[in-house]
This record gives C-alpha cells, sequence and structure tokens, in this order.
C-alpha cells in the first residue's frame, strides 16, 4: 500500500506535470475522478429516490433488475438509449437538442469548486461561491429554452413559470449566501468550510439555512415547488416534446441539480467535510458524502409528503416570507459581528 | 500559451456572437446570443485576472437582466411583414440617428487621453496579497461611498417607477388572506347539519351563509 502511494507521488511530481501540457493532463485526470462518482451517484439517486418513496408509501420500490433492484438504474439508460428520439414539428432543432445538454451540462460544471475534502476542490479559486452562484442561476436557460424551442403551449407555460421561479428564489438565496460570507470574510469555498471547525453554520443561521434549503428544492423545480412540471396541470411542462435520451438529459439533470444544491448545502451550513462528534478517524470525503446524502434524503422526504404549491402562493413565499427574513437577518448578523468585534478581517 | 489561444477564441466568439445579435432575424436567437455575448466577456474578464467582476456580470446580467430580457422578448409576436413594412419611410431617420450615434462615439475617441499617471496604476492593477473583491470593495466602500450609495438610490428609484407606472389595482381580483385564512375557527366557517331520515337536510339562506364566511 505505502509502495503504491510513494509511486503515486513520484508520477505526479514528476516535472512532466509541471509544464503547460502536464498541467491540462492533471487537471482532466482530476476532473475525471470527480466526474465518475458523481455520474454513479446521479445514476443511483434515482435508484434511492424510488426506494425511499416506496419506503415512505408502504410499497417496496424497485426490486426486481439486481439484487434489491440495484440494476434498476442501467436499465432505465438502455431503455432510455434505444427510444427513438422525436423532433416536433416547427420546433428550433438546434435549440431543441442544446437545451437538454446545457441543463446537464451546467448541472455537472458547478462541481469544479466544490471541495469535497480539505483542498480537494479542483479549482480553488477566490470566488468559488460566485462560480456556483453564477452556474445554478444559468440553469434556467436551458428550462426556458426547451420550453420555447419545442413550440408547444404546455412547454412554453412550463418555462415561464419556471424562470419567473427560479428567478425570484435567487434573490433571498443570494442574501443567505451574503449573510455566509459576512461571518467567513472570504468567498473560497474551503476557507468556508474551515470557518466552520468550531460551529456549523447551520447553528447560529439556523433559519437561513432552512431558507436556502427551501430555495434550492423552488432552484431545482422539485415538489413542492415542480410547477415547471406540474404533470396535472400542464402535462409534463417544460419537457412535454423530449422523449429518449434528450428527455433523459433533462432528468438526470434535476438530479445532478439535486446534488449539487445539497452540496452547498453541506458547505456553506454543515461543515463540509469536517467530521461530527470529533469521529476524525472516518476520511473527509465520506462525511461530505454522508452530509450530502442526508440532504438528498430530505429532498425524497418532502417530495413524498408534501402537496404542490399554488403559483401565487410560491411567489408569495418567496418575495414576502423568505426575502424580508433573509434581508433582516444579514442586517442582524453583520450588526452584530460589528459590535462585539467579531469580523474577519481576510 | 494556453491563456493566449483561450483568449483568442472567446474574443472571436465574443465578436461573431455581438455581430450576430444585430443580424438574426429572428428576436429569441439574437437575445440568445447576446446572452453568449455576456458569457464570453466574463470569461475574458476571468482572463485578465478580473474573477470578481467576470462573475457578478455573468450573475447579475446573465442570471438575472437577461433572463427577463428573453422571457419578454419569447412573449412577443412578431410578424415580420408588418416589421419590413415600413422600412423604407423610416430608413433615413434611422440612417440619421446612427450617423449622429457614429459622430458622437468618432469625437469621442478623437478626443479621448488618458489621465497622468494612469500608467502606473494599470502596470501595478492590484495591491499584492489581496483578492479581487476585498481590493474593489475596500475602494468602494471608502473613496467612492457616496456615489456607490447614489446609484443604489437611483435603482431604487427607477425600480419603483416601474412598479408605479405598471400597477394596475383590480378590486375584483380575488386574494387569499393567510392571516385571515389561520384566523379562522371552524365553527365559523362548518355548518353541521343533523338531517333527519328522509326529510334532508335544511339549507341555511344565502344571509346566514354569508355571514358564516
Amino acid at each position: 500500500m505505502s509502495a503504491l502511494s510513494a509511486l503515486f507521488v513520484q508520477v505526479f511530481t514528476s516535472p512532466f506535470f509541471s509544464t503547460d501540457f502536464g498541467i491540462v493532463i492533471l487537471d482532466l485526470l482530476k476532473t475525471l475522478a470527480l466526474l465518475v462518482p458523481l455520474l454513479i451517484g446521479v445514476a443511483y439517486l434515482t435508484w434511492f429516490e424510488r426506494k425511499v418513496m416506496g419506503a415512505i408509501q408502504l410499497r417496496k420500490g424497485p426490486n426486481v433488475v439486481g439484487p434489491f433492484g440495484l440494476a434498476q438504474p442501467f436499465a432505465d439508460a438502455l431503455k432510455m438509449l434505444f427510444k427513438e428520439t422525436i423532433t416536433p414539428q416547427g420546433a428550433d432543432k438546434v435549440l431543441f437538442v442544446l437545451a437538454p445538454m446545457l441543463t446537464f451540462g451546467l448541472a455537472i460544471a458547478a462541481w469544479a469548486v466544490i471541495p469535497v475534502n480539505n483542498g480537494w476542490g479542483i479549482a480553488n479559486i477566490n470566488v468559488g461561491i460566485l462560480y456556483l452562484f453564477a452556474i445554478s442561476s444559468l440553469g434556467v436557460y436551458g428550462i426556458i429554452i426547451a420550453g420555447w424551442a419545442s413550440n408547444s403551449k404546455y412547454a412554453f407555460l412550463g418555462a415561464l413559470r419556471s424562470a419567473a421561479q427560479m428567478v425570484s428564489y435567487e434573490v433571498s438565496m443570494g442574501f443567505v449566501i451574503v449573510t455566509v460570507l459576512v461571518m467567513v470574510g472570504s468567498l473560497n469555498l474551503n476557507d468556508i468550510v474551515l470557518a466552520q471547525t468550531h460551529l456549523w453554520f447551520a447553528v447560529p443561521l439556523f433559519p437561513l439555512f432552512i431558507i436556502f434549503f427551501i430555495s434550492g428544492l423552488a432552484e431545482t423545480n422539485r415538489a413542492p415547488f415542480d410547477l415547471a412540471e406540474g404533470e396535472s396541470e400542464i402535462v409534463a411542462g417544460f419537457f412535454v416534446e423530449y422523449s429518449a435520451m434528450s428527455f433523459a438529459l433533462f432528468f438526470l439533470g434535476e438530479y445532478a441539480n439535486m446534488i449539487l444544491i445539497s452540496g452547498m448545502t453541506t458547505v456553506l451550513f454543515l461543515g463540509g467535510w469536517l467530521p461530527v462528534l470529533g469521529l476524525s478517524f472516518i476520511p473527509g470525503p465520506l462525511w461530505f458524502i454522508a452530509k450530502v446524502v442526508f440532504c438528498l434524503f430530505v429532498f425524497i422526504w418532502v417530495r413524498a409528503t408534501l402537496p404542490r404549491f399554488r403559483y401565487d402562493q410560491l411567489m408569495a413565499l418567496g418575495w414576502k416570507v423568505f426575502l424580508p427574513i433573509s434581508m433582516a437577518y444579514l442586517v442582524v448578523v453583520a450588526g452584530v459581528l460589528e459590535y462585539f468585534g467579531w469580523l474577519p478581517h481576510a | 500559451m494556453i491563456v493566449q489561444i483561450v483568449f483568442a477564441l472567446v474574443s472571436l466568439v465574443l465578436l461573431a456572437s455581438a455581430v450576430t445579435v444585430v443580424s438574426a432575424r429572428n428576436p429569441v436567437h439574437a437575445v440568445l446570443f447576446l446572452i453568449l455575448a455576456f458569457v464570453s466577456a466574463s470569461v475574458l474578464f476571468l482572463l485578465a485576472g478580473a474573477e470578481f467582476l467576470a462573475f457578478i456580470l455573468a450573475i447579475v446580467y446573465v442570471g438575472a437582466v437577461a433572463v427577463l430580457f428573453l422571457f419578454v422578448v419569447m412573449m412577443l409576436d412578431v410578424d415580420f411583414a408588418a416589421l419590413k413594412e415600413g422600412f423604407q419611410r423610416y430608413a433615413p431617420v434611422g440612417a440619421l440617428v446612427g450617423i449622429v450615434l457614429f459622430g458622437e462615439l468618432g469625437l469621442v475617441a478623437l478626443t479621448w487621453h488618458s489621465v497622468s499617471g494612469a500608467e502606473i496604476a494599470i502596470a501595478y492593477p492590484m495591491p499584492a496579497g489581496t483578492t479581487n473583491a476585498v481590493a474593489l470593495g475596500s475602494l468602494l466602500y471608502t473613496a467612492y461611498l457616496p456615489l456607490f450609495q447614489l446609484s443604489g438610490v437611483i435603482l431604487l428609484v427607477a425600480m419603483i417607477g416601474a412598479i408605479v407606472l405598471t400597477h394596475r389595482d383590480r378590486p375584483r381580483a380575488k386574494r387569499q388572506s393567510l392571516g385571515r385564512q389561520h384566523a379562522r375557527m371552524p365553527a365559523e366557517t362548518l355548518h353541521i347539519v343533523k338531517a333527519e331520515l328522509g326529510a334532508g337536510a335544511a339549507i341555511p339562506s344565502a344571509k346566514t351563509q354569508k355571514e358564516t364566511l
């Protein structure tokens, strides 16, 4: 084992990896090391969701394909691959194909800055949280473009709903992030986690933690805010016209976004890779994964228990409840930090 | 070397998409190319080392402004025949506006000069050891505080103006009042009727129904 790790160190510290070309190769390897587990995670999240929902509704969930239904995601993927891709008449063909790729690509791209362990992020950039926020605000384009390019009324209605919803909830999400930044004094995600060594931000910022998570539900168009799909009102919303692999990309994009929001919640409020109760013999990445899985479980739990919001209630919640609370909390936190001289100086 | 290649590629994309914004026939495509131009501009900022500006550009312009823009343009029902109808009549006016704008740009370009000492500031864009966000913040909230606050007030005025201009009070619209709804007790809204067998329930009159609501 130690011989193997010594070999690893020798290979990756060789002069080749400090040349321009070598750095690119190294970054590609790092990306691969993150992407492969992430994509497997996305595939198994669909399985996890069906199992958890099954348990909540006193069913078994998938249990036929493979032991405990574990091969179900691959069976689904194969089915999707072999189905026919249908482009509706009058659709804008280029944009129609581009939209699902955009959704999925953005959900994956955001992972470039998330630190799974101390300093493990692929890009440990100074403004990591802004990068995350920018990428997650771009996610709305996949949905709008899909809705418009489909040339279908239901798809367009879904796209309009989703655009208004995501823009609204981003505002309060932004204020929550600003409050965390005021406490950390840095925009770097690694610093944000390290600032929680003694106390997770979920404790002093508990209301904001809840607001952030609920805004995350709205941002990913998940129940109870899945008005963009609203199968009982507008059939399937923005992806009515999609079939086969392009549908699967939207589907996977939604799950990748769920993992992303869970990762953001973990980094901002649940102390990232930091151990619970000083159990530091368990490696950091495992803690990170455990916290993310917990958040995902809550995502699914909420979906299985709560009915869908009405549209005016959704807007009222975002603008009249979350926004004032998060703004007021920001002012209070900044005031307290200033008064007691606790402001961090970066 | 890699940075130069990326810079060249991204600037090409930026220029091409900026041209396409003007030349695209479909307004939705034009807006999408505008968004591509924003994204490329933000990548250029990133390459120049202004990471804070880059992501703020992406968040504000791409993530919020352009979404609403796209939203509006998608709902426009553009009739191209009607658009082209008055082209010849309005062309001279448009040309005149264009010439004036170009003239102004030319005047600015001819008389432009940088403040003496600016070269030094360009050579040292940031004090060493500080990040982008810190450098910008410590400048904005000290030397430029009044201007910064003023721009915020202007935005607030614009927002309130937009609300005042577009707000319609619809007295007949039905609204949900959460406070009233939560304060309601079952006794106020429910009529428990004991129905006799074969006689049916006595329906409460319209007047009493209204009172209970």
